[in-house]
């Protein structure tokens, strides 16, 4: 674990320890306190800072890094639950239907077969997603099914996935599915305002999202597949974090480039800086395209590496994915038996 | 430990590489049957061993057969036998086999990875990810320069049978590095590994066996200090080519000194990491993981020392030690570890002693919280802060897990900072401004300069030092060159100039008398001795009388040249110009250095008024070719450009002979002075006076002070203090053969880059006698690596 990032530093006298919040998973350590981020104002001479990040440089970082660590046997099963953990079981289709809600609920409850979870020794605990992610008309559907367990119900919002509406229809958005039970919302921003170098306004409109949340996780989605430069993610992830996210998220799922570790990277980076600027912990939710076990451990590295242990909690870190727990079912099967499983031997969400 | 509490702890836990192939492979072996000559495996004549052991544990690998002279020699003998059919191969014949050995590597590159941590002691991620594949990519990259050789290097063929002496850092990679060239060249090889790290070597000798390398071309010599010896001094081998310290690259030098052999050395370095306040620091951090905590920092290029600009230095400093205390220490086979166990228990003791030495004179040595194996040769990764640049951790090569670090205020600092070294192999340069970065990195003395990157290599890219760095490159065009040679047209055997000679007759006549002092710093002085040469015309008469010019005006000569800044740092084009107006001037006054010949070398006036127009043809040829010996840009696999930058090798020195004394002079000023570099002459002792005649044209054209110096005088002394002289970086000579030698014996102070004629002149009026092969001298190729992408 990191000498310098450890949950005692939140006690800091920069930092307000809130409540934690109820975790859907038991195994948070009890003395677990992520204080909420505040916010705070727009500091364009922090983001000149920062705004160094060389591509090259950071290719060739999480080249090496995937390489440098190897996760075998009983551990690599344990990390493997923690993608679990860490993940928003989601669906964001255009034909999702209430029925197909339902079912991702109840594998989010349920999310491994007795003779797996028997086979590994876990039904002391409960491992299941922290949150399943849908678009606003199914939030009470989601919120009615995970009653009871402790699961988040994430909702996208703010014109998910373009952020083109106008603000106040995409404040309003908000607002109905917090008011519908979401205690989590993904926002998306409207990816003009970076190329516009428009930090003032993207703050702005930021900062009123988070108003609009209340009591509700703010996750900013960057939709860093349209952002062009890792030096714009960086610049982004700080305006974010500045007007108050509790998490930065990589992507729609929908932009062409998915979620990638050069951009996981360079947002990890900015989520250090603004620990060290600040003392606050931001979240961190790379999206879109992680399907497969041996992906989740790479991001599982990459957080433990650059950030350390605490990001390895769902208060800090989550997935947003839909295949990977099928294939993470899959290599748990494998590692109990040490034959390869189908997709079909699992329950589908 | 159930998978739960593994849920709650999130260790990596162990990762082991599986051995049990390459325990296979070593219980298999007849280690006392392990020299590879002829392509026989033979036991060493003398019957002796040395031990190999596993660094992460000390025990017993293997008895390795320990090779003696009478090996090396059997060794010398098969590799001469094999040269005559390999060398006219084909280009395709040998690219075949290149690819073969290539190929046959990469089916067993796991295999090599193994072994090579096993008896290295590096970690398994390393040899598998970087040694082994850069090794396979060393031998395919080759295949094609076997084939294109006649294309590329017209007029070239294979020095013959070369010696090669590998160290124990990589020692799979820094084989392919000596045997691929030398291969596609043509060259058959005589190559000992170090005896730290004989395994793979063995691996690769069995398959040179299945690849078809035909026996005798390949010769693989297990064995110490002896059989080092054996190599360097044999006369049977054409070239020596060395990786290893810069303290045993200069006894090789001393020992080749005179022998004719071509030497190419890779020795150590100290490696400067400049971080400017406007890079990406995260980044510079894990830089620095790759470049000093690399093989343990048991890298001759690893950047050891950390210049960091004042305003950010407490940031990155921070920033090192969080990166440093998630370095994973530990056994070298897991896949998890960063750090291995150094070599050797006596590598061990002395990094850890010059820490020691480096706190005590005041560096602040700083190491993270974690535990070493109970086993094993291990040091922790240690910050040195607060390192005055007289610091034994600034000045010597650690090699080892050691930064030492310093702050600097401003550019030009970084770079004085930078240059303050004997060494000069490589640098790191990260900014995200392109105009600094470029700005600084032709300003750094050092072989390979990486811009926001380390320790990248590529068969395609040169590598190699300044300084006592080495010289030679290893990869790319620049590296073939080592292993071919071109017949340059040979004149008249050289033979000591006699002192005794004076002429005592007066000359005729009733001219005002005429003084020939030194032209030193673009001025005439007087020689410090205040004595006098008198040279005789073609009768015996007396001529005049020139400057005997001493070591102290080698001296004076030498601090103006390199004090001539204007020279290197101008455009090539404005050399160019310059060069052109010399000639300009020179043929206005033709027949004054036509009689002149005449008078003093008895040449008909035909043959005279014939070298002064050679003269004149030669500085136009080399005045055209000032903006055209360009660099290459060298295609990596990675998304980067290699930028071949032709630089001056600096201050050279230059003693000319005495045939064709105008022609020859500038047939080796010209070239030297047409790359940027600045010159110390030593004219012909018998005809000085066509260079002292020379003062007035080159005072008329233009050449800033100090760029061109010249001192008459005993060419023999002068050659001497020039090779000794720590500050001269090149040194041609052609004089006498012992002259030769003792200049290349007594280069080694700061390893200058010695040319010499090995007593032998050269047909200075030849066409040969001129071009490339004199501009190549005249530079050091300096590799620049820009990776991009935004």
């Amino acid at each position: 674990m990191s000498s310098t990032i450890r949950e005692a530093d939140v006690g800091s006298s920069k930092v307000t320890p809130l409540p934690a919040r109820a975790a859907a998973n038991t195994a948070v350590p009890p003395d677990h306190r992520i204080a909420r981020n505040p916010g705070m104002k727009l500091d364009l001479g922090f983001m000149e800072s920062v705004r160094s990040v060389n591509r090259s440089a950071l290719e060739r970082r999480v080249a090496s890094l995937t390489k440098r660590r190897s996760i075998k046997a009983d551990n690599q099963a344990a990390w493997l639950l923690r993608a679990v953990a860490c993940m928003d079981l989601t669906t964001l289709n255009s034909n999702d239907t209430e029925e197909r809600v339902r079912r991702l609920c109840a594998k989010a409850i349920n999310p491994f077969r007795r003779d797996i979870v028997e086979g590994l020794g876990i039904s002391g605990e409960t491992i299941r997603p922290a949150a399943v992610c849908v678009y606003h008309p199914f939030v009470t559907t989601a919120v009615d099914a995970v009653r009871g367990t402790g699961i988040h119900v994430a909702a996208v919002s703010t014109a998910f996935p373009h952020g083109l509406a106008p603000l106040s229809t995409r404040l309003q958005e908000i607002e109905a599915s917090v008011r519908d039970g979401a205690d989590e919302i993904d926002v998306v921003i409207p990816r003009g305002l970076v190329f516009g170098a428009k930090w003032r306004e993207l703050y702005n409109e930021i900062v009123s999202m988070r108003a609009a949340c209340g009591d509700a996780h703010l996750k900013v989605i960057l939709g860093t597949g349209d952002l062009a430069t890792l030096r714009n993610v960086m610049l982004a992830s700080m305006v974010a974090m500045m007007a108050g996210a509790d998490f930065i998220k990589t992507s729609t799922g929908k932009e062409s480039v998915n979620a990638t570790l050069p951009v996981g990277l360079a947002m990890v980076r900015a989520i250090r800086a603004y620990f060290e600027e600040t003392g606050y912990l931001i979240g961190f939710k790379p999206a879109g395209g992680i399907s497969t076990a041996k992906a989740s451990l790479d991001w599982l590295v990459l957080m433990k590496e650059e950030l350390g242990r605490p990001w390895l909690e769902p208060d800090l870190f989550r997935f947003g994915a839909s295949s990977l727990l099928t294939d993470i079912e899959r290599q748990l099967e494998h590692h109990l038996t040490g034959h390869y499983s189908a997709n079909h031997r699992h329950a589908m969400a | 430990m159930n998978i739960l509490d593994r849920y709650d702890a999130m260790e990596y836990g162990p990762a082991p590489e599986a051995r049990n192939e390459a325990d296979a492979w070593l219980a298999a072996r007849d280690f006392g049957r392990a020299l590879f000559i002829g392509g026989d495996w033979k036991a060493a004549s003398g019957g002796k061993t040395f031990e190999t052991s596993e660094p992460s544990s000390g025990k017993l690998l293997a008895n390795v057969s320990d090779a003696n002279a009478v090996d090396i020699d059997a060794a010398v003998a098969a590799a001469t036998k094999a040269l005559p059919k390999w060398s006219a191969a084909s280009g395709y014949q040998r690219a075949k086999v290149l690819y073969a050995i290539g190929r046959a590597m990469q089916r067993h590159q796991r295999l090599f990875a193994v072994l090579e941590t096993i008896d290295n002691g590096k970690p398994i991620r390393e040899s598998r990810d970087i040694d082994v594949p850069l090794a396979i990519r060393h031998f395919i990259h080759h295949a094609g320069w076997a084939q294109a050789l006649d294309r590329d290097f017209a007029g070239h063929k294979g020095v013959g049978v070369v010696g090669q002496i590998i160290p124990w850092n990589f020692p799979l990679l820094m084989l392919a590095w000596k045997i691929a060239p030398a291969l596609a060249a043509g060259c058959t090889v005589v190559l000992k590994p170090a005896e730290f790290t004989p395994l793979t070597a063995i691996l690769f000798a069995e398959i040179c066996e299945r690849a078809g390398v035909p026996k005798g071309v390949v010769n693989i010599v297990q064995g110490g200090p002896e059989a080092g010896v054996a190599i360097v001094n044999h006369p049977g081998t054409q070239k020596i080519a060395f990786t290893g310290s810069s303290e045993v690259g200069k006894i090789i030098r001393k020992a080749t000194a005179g022998s004719g052999k071509k030497l190419s050395l890779e020795l150590g370095g100290k490696s400067a990491f400049i971080v400017f306040e406007d890079a990406d620091l995260d980044s510079a951090v894990e830089g620095l993981v790759d470049g000093i905590w690399f093989n343990q920092g048991q890298v001759c290029c690893a950047g050891s020392r950390l210049l960091v600009q004042e305003g950010i230095a407490d940031a990155l400093i921070a920033k090192v030690k969080t990166r440093m205390s998630r370095l994973r220490v530990g056994s070298p086979l897991d896949k998890n570890t960063d750090i291995g166990p150094l070599v050797d228990l006596t590598q061990l003791d002395r990094v850890k002693g010059l820490v020691a030495e480096g706190a005590r004179q005041g560096a602040v040595c700083w190491q993270p919280d974690a535990a070493l194996p109970s086993s094993g040769y291990y040091h922790l990764p240690t910050l040195a802060t607060g390192v005055s640049p007289a610091n034994i951790l600034a000045q010597e090569e650690v090699f080892g897990p050691v930064l030492a670090t310093m702050t600097f205020r401003n550019t030009e600092e970084a770079i004085e900072l930078a240059n303050n070294t004997r060494y000069g192999l490589a640098a790191s340069v990260w900014s995200e401004n392109v105009n600094l970065a470029l700005h600084v990195a032709p300003q750094l003395k050092a072989g390979v300069v990486w811009v926001n990157g380390t320790n990248m290599f590529d068969a395609a890219c040169g590598f190699g030092g300044y300084r006592e760095s080495g010289f030679g490159r290893e990869g790319g065009r620049e590296g073939m060159f080592e292993y071919l040679t071109a017949k340059l047209p040979l004149g008249p055997v050289i033979k000591p100039a006699t002192t005794s000679a004076q002429p005592v007759e007066q000359p005729d006549g009733d001219t005002i008398d005429r003084t020939a002092k030194l032209f030193i710093g673009g001025k005439q002085v007087r020689p410090d001795g205040n004595y006098s040469l008198a040279i005789a015309t073609a009768k015996g008469k007396l001529a005049g009388e020139v400057g005997l010019g001493s070591r102290k005006d080698i001296r004076d000569a030498v601090s103006a040249a390199r004090g001539a800044k204007a020279w290197p740092e101008a455009t090539a084009y404005n050399r160019s110009q310059v060069l052109y107006y010399l000639a300009e001037n020179l043929s206005g006054r033709a027949g004054e250095f036509a009689a002149r010949l005449t008078e003093l070398t008895g040449a008909t006036p035909k043959a005279a008024r014939e070298e002064v127009e050679q003269s004149l043809e030669r500085l136009f040829l080399y005045a055209g070719l000032a903006d055209k010996f360009e660099g290459r840009v060298h295609q990596p696999p990675a998304r980067a450009v290699t930028l071949a930058l032709h630089e001056p090798v600096g201050v050279v020195g230059i003693v000319a002979p005495d045939s064709s004394p105008l022609l020859g002079l500038i047939s080796l000023v010209a070239p030297a002075l047409a790359m940027g570099n600045t010159v110390v002459a030593v004219p012909s002792e018998r005809y000085p006076l066509l260079a002292t005649d020379l003062y007035q044209v080159i005072e008329y054209s233009d050449i800033p002070s100090g760029a061109i110096n010249i001192v008459t005088g005993r060419s023999a002394e002068l050659a001497g203090v020039l090779a000794k002289h720590d500050d001269v970086d090149g040194l041609w000579v052609f004089a006498d053969a012992e002259t030769c030698a003792k200049a290349e014996a007594e280069s080694i102070g700061n390893l200058k880059r010695v040319w010499s004629g090995n007593g032998r002149s050269l047909d200075w009026a030849s066409d040969e006698a001129a071009g490339d092969a004199f501009l190549r001298r005249a530079v050091e190729v300096k590799n620049v690596w820009v990776p991009y992408g935004d």
